[in-house]
């Protein structure tokens, strides 16, 4: 059985004027980690919205853990567990208060399921007579998880949980999600961070309503169309100018502390592009191996 | 003050009652640099930065803006900074035409400057065709440039950048950062926090904020020399990792 299945789903917004999700379809295995990926504006949180039977689609259908997200919503909602993208617990209730409360809701007892919360619980018991409301953005991003979990949900829905997040905490929020994939429960996370891709066994990149590719992120990067190179010089805003003015050149983007660039036609001789640049002090260009970003940008020329 | 010197911090700090939010911060901006300001979430970025933006007094310490001291010039720095956040930039209610207008306004330019530099923000971001939408109907990516062009309206010594990429598609966010260049290339010093590491890459100079106090400050090569790595990611990680001030 699979953990979620889209089917065409499209939903619009002021009277079908917004196109916010565009005939997307995919499926998500059991006990899978499936990251949706893209920037604002994308359609992810319509989709979690759709998914956790918060919104109905225009059109189109869905199951999650075998239950249809228009029929059998009630069972549905007892059966996920949702992290929305904006903070959405109790700001008056503690945290040990919005705990027991949403264990209540969904007929458990924090006892019952303390083992899968243990390991994030731990990190925020000390403040645990501390009101929601006045925790720190890591603390509420840790709690809203554990409420997220507390009922042990067979799938676990996850919109931008690390979005506004600095590098360190992401990284050890992304080390808490694979942990929790040990134990079974199906994930479906978003990010607009691309560099999470990896993170996860599959994924749909996805903008404006669409989805772009669905696939894993070797996959995704192994499939780029073109040869990119990396180029560097001691001064990169003349060498990024230098090379969009390049007849060969295709595209032409900064990746930290490099240029990434495509060439029109594959044979052009990288020698003769050497050339041209010649005046450049260090310059270094070679071929390199896409990331999910670069891929990313690819499908939104294509 | 020096020339050239658009921010200078000596021993900068800000106290709530027992916690010390920034911890004797000090340091300088050039004219025209773009400066990284980095730090894990509750290191106190956002603490400092409402100081040098005259928002918040300082508990002690030194500081000027623009030539101006933050204790007792508060609105002349106002004056001559720009200030723009993924939270707050732009009236949603206001179209593209009227936002730049208020703007104008409220930094007390005249009508004949406003009229040429809304002229100019319209042709360069190519929304002639949509100026008299409203804010709220245009994409985030949009959004965000024209709210650049808003916050150097007024021709600013600085413009404060508080997260400005956030959310915006892999495009989108390298043509905001053409936009940063260019106001350093006339001259407006940027101070920029991001939590994307690939963009501090993109610095003069980058800072790094933890528990309070700056634990580093160079540019981008100098940092990765010293710290034997290879990306800004790594250096972020090693000085962030030891991080006292858990999980904000």
């Amino acid at each position: 059985m699979s953990g979620i299945i889209l089917e065409n789903i499209v939903k619009t917004y002021e009277k079908g004027s917004i196109l916010a999700v565009d005939h997307v379809s995919f499926q998500v295995e059991e006990g899978e980690l499936f990251g949706l990926i893209g920037p604002d504006g994308a359609g992810k949180t319509s989709i979690f919205r759709i998914l956790t039977t918060l919104l109905l689609p225009d059109s189109g259908n869905g199951w999650v853990h075998g239950l249809n997200i228009l029929k059998d919503f009630k069972a549905i909602r007892s059966e996920v567990g949702y992290m929305p993208g904006k903070f959405s617990l109790y700001q008056d209730l503690s945290v040990e208060e919005n705990l027991h409360f949403f264990a209540t809701v969904f007929n458990t007892t924090i006892e019952q399921n303390y083992d899968l919360i243990k390991e994030i619980y731990v990190q925020i018991e000390p403040f645990k007579t501390r009101k929601a409301g006045k925790l720190s953005g890591g603390m509420k991003q840790k709690l809203a998880l554990c409420c997220a979990l507390i009922h042990r949900p067979t799938v676990l829905f996850l919109d931008e949980p690390t979005t506004g997040v600095d590098a360190v905490s992401r990284k050890e929020f992304w080390e808490m999600l694979q942990r929790l994939k040990k134990q079974g429960i199906t994930i479906l996370v978003s990010t607009p961070y691309m560099d999470e891709a990896n993170l996860c066994d599959r994924i749909a990149l996805i903008q404006t309503g669409k989805v772009l590719s669905i696939d894993t992120p070797h996959n995704i990067t192994s499939g780029y169309q073109n040869k990119l190179y990396s180029a560097k010089s001691e001064s990169m805003s003349t060498l990024i100018r230098d090379l969009r003015a390049l007849p060969t050149v295709n595209t032409c983007f900064s990746f930290g502390d490099s240029l990434h660039f495509t060439l029109k036609e594959e044979h052009s001789e990288i020698l003769t592009l050497k050339e041209s640049l010649s005046k450049h002090i260090n310059l270094e260009i070679k071929i390199i191996d896409p990331s999910i970003e670069d891929c990313f940008i690819q499908f939104m020329h294509s | 003050m020096k020339e050239n010197i658009v921010i200078e911090t000596e021993n900068l700090t800000k106290k709530f009652g027992s916690f010390t939010a920034v911890d004797h911060i000090s340091f300088v901006v050039k004219e025209g640099e773009i400066f990284g300001f980095l730090g894990a979430n509750g290191a106190g970025k956002t603490t400092a930065m409402k100081m040098l933006c005259g928002l918040s007094g300082p508990t002690s310490g030194k500081a000027t803006i623009a030539g101006y001291d933050i204790y007792q010039k508060a609105e002349q720095i106002k004056q001559r900074i720009g200030y723009m956040s993924q939270k707050f930039s732009l009236y949603e209610d206001l179209t593209i035409i009227e936002n730049i207008r208020f703007f104008g306004g409220i930094y007390g330019l005249s009508s004949k400057q406003i009229k040429e530099r809304s002229q100019a923000i319209i042709e360069k971001l190519n929304l002639s065709d949509s100026q008299n939408k409203l804010v709220s109907s245009i994409p985030l990516g949009w959004k965000q440039k024209l709210a650049f062009s808003v916050a150097i309206l007024h021709e600013p010594k600085i413009v404060f950048l508080d997260e400005p990429t956030g959310g915006v598609d892999p495009v989108t966010r390298r043509q905001f950062w053409d936009l940063i260049y260019e106001a350093s290339d006339q001259g407006i010093t940027v101070f920029v926090t991001t939590h994307y590491m690939d963009e501090a890459e993109y610095c003069n100079r980058v800072s790094i904020m933890v528990d309070g106090a700056i634990k580093a400050l160079d540019t981008p090569k100098n940092l990765k020399q010293s710290f034997s790595v290879s990306s800004m990611e790594e250096v972020f990680y090693q000085l962030a990792r030891g991080a006292q001030r858990k999980s904000d």
